[in-house]
């Protein structure tokens, strides 16, 4: 049974440490859902959030691979109840006049905001879990999308611990 | 988790490897065992000089490689160099597998070296053997200037993306005052935790420009942290397992690379569990034991692979339960428990679940092992192992190895390797290709000590012979080394013999010239209806190459052997030459195949002691053995291939073996 599963995968900030992780995933036949890359609170250490659906069983012969490579510095599983998930959207809305106050109540409603505006499009910045982003988008799609961009997920564990401070 | 701590494993153990280990940062008292050499203030050199100066301080004394235009900067101070011994190897690729031979004959790091674009891309194959292998070495390469990196240079390729998955990690160098530090971990990786293959690309510019060396470096390893220390309640739950064991089986991979092979015998000899090795196993344990049963697997023998699928328990010691080792995985030894040690935590749960996994080094493990149960023993709890071993005992003296000289009266490949063995003796160093010499010189030959059998094992990679004999010989060159070679191997990699001839380097090689691709055509002629698809070599049809010139040519002596009665003075002939290297030609049966066999993709039980025969089948189907075994060899008499009296089941083939058919 294949189920969703988030890791969160502390790196060295190296060149070619990315290609070194999307490798190992490609290379055994993983197909990643969800990538974010970015910096954190300790310098040289990035921190990788790859969402991946996948057996039980190559997930734990995956993270002890990529456990292997000299700049992992430390994998940890986001499980869905201990930590909390969001990714950022970017939709480009077709909705002239006519349509556009109704455009903008559903953005509301969804505590998503417009930021950029032109005579007949709306561009939408929401974050939230995919659900609810899901959610978003089968409103705002009988008006027209043009165009969607999206973040990976980026996790968190809820509670005061931090993985980059067990370090 | 801060630096990386340098347990006292592997490096601890093999100070030869690395003397010059350079303390890693900060944790250093942690435990770094290796003497730190005297420090250098820093000086200003070149980036090249610095390379070599790091090589000199690692203590290197022997690199393979070939220069060329991005490298050429580099090996201008590698001239002067009085520490460290250049060998200009005839192609990258001989280069890699010398480098592979030296460690895997001295324990050391091997190391090579190439010029950018196809210099390093000739790197590949070696690199991924000995990544395959766990063999320590590192790969320097020269690389194109920073700036031209990306533009499609001359002699420009992307080697640290193209080794990426066939290496344990690899470097590109983009500032000089990185080279000290870089190459200290490189060194260091390649050598500890599970070994494996490092390259260091460094660009041309950086290479010229000058830096700044000191010496020791910090090594910046946050992520990189074997663990060598087993847990103490998974080794008394293991030595549990084992007292509760009807039978066990010591299934032995990685001894060798751990240093182990003394704590082994004593784990073996304080319960008396029957033991098995891998193919890169051959040697941890002495084939002459009573407890060895010799190799499992594909072509192992029927001792052996019955003792792992009959067992109840296997003890694994650093092996991987490879695909040639299992057979069909799910109905590999059905009914055993698992304890599976290793270094590679990713190794454990991979193919077989373990019940008590271990991580840690099997030296460490072994050790911890034999006392736990030591403390057993004295609880007066007994390992009772009887019935097991007389069911052993019989498959062993029912199905020993052996082999049939050739029906048409031409030279048995199996008696010359056996030969090979006899006269060179367990202090020889053996070296092996890929393909049916390969397997008939795992099985024939009687390995005594570590260190004595080398050959590709994981990756397979013919032409690998000639080469590892060269870094082999180069490493000790006290030892009598052997190339175990096929004609087809050996066309791949023998102009590696004229950096042997030149270099003075007095290795042997013993071709086993069949004529054919002799592996490819045993499986063309037992699953492809004697299709023979390309495998003729024409070595056979029409002496093309004439071995015994090109040998010649090369700058060695050749001598060419057709009759069993001239083998023995040939190898004595070749014993008896040390000013250059020696090839036999011998001339032997095309159609010998090699026995045992588990066909590919079948269960371990149906395992072939000769064609058509399956021991432990019939045996579950209560056939009465005799009478299908003569029945059978009968029938694969023209296959040269039934199995006889003479030889024992050690792998250990003392007698001459075999009957004639």
């Amino acid at each position: 049974m294949s189920t969703t599963h988030t890791l969160s995968v502390l790196v060295e900030d190296k060149p070619g440490v990315l290609a070194r992780v999307a490798g190992l995933f490609s290379r055994r036949g993983f197909n990643i859902e969800s990538l974010a890359v970015g910096g954190t609170e300790v310098p040289d250490v990035s921190r990788m959030t790859i969402v991946v659906t996948v057996d039980a069983l190559p997930l734990e012969q995956v993270t002890k691979q990529l456990n292997k490579l000299v700049n992992v510095i430390k994998i940890v599983e986001q499980d869905e109840d201990t930590s909390v998930a969001r990714e950022l959207i970017l939709v480009k809305v077709r909705a002239d006049a006519s349509v556009r106050t109704q455009v903008i109540e559903a953005v509301t409603l969804f505590r998503a905001k417009v930021i950029d505006v032109s005579p007949d499009a709306l561009t939408i910045e929401a974050t939230g879990t995919r659900s609810k982003l899901e959610a978003l988008l089968r409103m705002v799609e009988p008006y027209g999308i043009r165009e969607i961009v999206q973040s990976g997920v980026v996790a968190v564990g809820r509670g005061p611990k931090s993985i980059t401070a067990a370090r | 988790m801060s630096a990386p701590t340098a347990r006292p494993g592997p490096a601890a153990r093999r100070p030869a490897a690395q003397p010059g280990q350079p303390k890693p940062a900060a944790t250093a008292a942690s435990g770094s065992a290796a003497p730190i050499r005297r420090p250098v203030a820093p000086e200003k050199l070149t980036g090249a000089q610095s390379v070599v100066r790091s090589l000199e301080m690692l203590d290197v004394d022997t690199v393979f490689g070939i220069p060329g235009g991005a490298v050429l900067p580099l090996y201008d101070p590698l001239f002067d160099s009085v520490k460290v011994r250049h060998v200009l190897v005839r192609h990258e690729q001989g280069g890699g597998h010398a480098a592979t031979g030296y460690a895997q004959a001295t324990g050391k790091v091997g190391v090579c070296m190439a010029t950018s674009g196809p210099g390093a891309t000739n790197l590949v194959t070696p690199l991924a053997d000995a990544q395959m292998d766990s063999v320590p070495i590192v790969a320097i390469t020269g690389q194109v200037g920073r700036a031209m990196i990306g533009t499609d240079a001359f002699q420009e390729a992307d080697i640290s993306g193209i080794t990426m998955p066939v290496t344990k990690h690899n470097f590109l160098v983009t500032d000089g005052a990185d080279i000290p530090r870089i190459m200290a971990e490189a060194f260091h990786i390649a050598a500890t935790g599970r070994p494996g293959a490092v390259l260091v690309d460094i660009p041309k510019d950086v290479l010229q420009a000058q830096t700044t060396f000191s010496w020791p470096p910090e090594m910046r390893l946050p992520g990189y942290r074997p663990v060598t220390k087993p847990h103490g309640k998974q080794v008394r739950e293991a030595a549990r397992l084992i007292m509760d064991a009807k039978a066990p089986v010591l299934y032995v991979g990685g001894v060798i690379k751990a240093e182990a092979s003394a704590e082994l015998r004593e784990l073996a000899e304080l319960t008396g569990i029957p033991l098995v090795t891998t193919l890169m196993a051959r040697g941890a344990f002495p084939d002459s034991h009573p407890l060895n049963l010799g190799m499992p697997g594909m072509h192992g023998t029927v001792a052996a692979v019955a003792a792992l699928q009959r067992s109840d328990l296997l003890i694994t010691l650093g092996a991987r339960f490879d695909d040639r080792v299992t057979g069909k995985l799910d109905s590999f030894a059905p009914a055993a428990k698992i304890i599976h040690a290793d270094i590679d935590p990713a190794e454990i749960g991979k193919n077989r679940r373990a019940d008590v996994p271990i991580v840690g080094d099997c030296r460490e493990v072994i050790a911890e092992l034999v006392e736990a149960i030591k403390n057993e023993l004295a609880a007066n709890r007994k390992l009772e192992l009887s019935k097991w071993w007389d069911y052993l005992e019989g498959v062993r003296r029912t199905y020993p190895l052996a082999y049939d000289r050739p029906a048409d009266g031409s030279l048995s490949p199996e008696y010359v390797i056996q030969a090979v063995g006899r006269l060179a003796g367990p202090d020889a160093i053996y070296c092996a290709g890929v393909g049916q010499h390969q397997m008939w010189a795992a099985q024939f030959i009687d390995y005594e000590k570590p260190r004595t059998w080398l050959n590709s094992g994981g990756l397979g990679t013919m032409g690998y012979a000639v080469p590892a004999a060269l870094g082999a010989k180069m490493g000790m060159p006290d030892k009598e080394v052997w190339a175990i070679d096929g004609d087809g191997c050996f066309q791949m990699t023998n102009q590696e013999l004229a950096t042997c001839a030149v270099e003075g380097v007095p290795i042997k090689v013993a071709l086993i010239n069949n004529g054919n691709l002799g592996m490819v055509r045993q499986w063309q002629t037992l699953f492809y209806e004697k299709r023979y698809s390309n495998t003729d070599l024409a070595t056979h049809s029409l002496r093309i190459p004439d071995f015994v010139k090109l040998a010649e040519a090369l700058g060695c002596h050749g001598i060419r052997v057709e009759r069993e009665e001239d083998v023995e003075n040939a190898i004595r002939e070749a014993q008896s030459i040390n000013d250059r290297p020696v090839v036999i030609d011998f001339i032997v049966a095309a159609d010998a195949q090699v026995w045992p066999m588990v066909a590919a993709g079948t269960s371990n039980s149906e395992i072939q002691a000769a064609r058509g025969i399956r021991p432990l089948f019939d045996e579950d189907e209560a056939v009465s053995e005799p009478a299908v075994i003569h029945e059978a060899m009968e029938e694969s008499a023209s296959h040269a291939a039934t199995f006889g009296a003479g030889s024992n089941g050690n792998g250990n083939g003392n007698g001459t073996g075999g009957s004639t058919a």
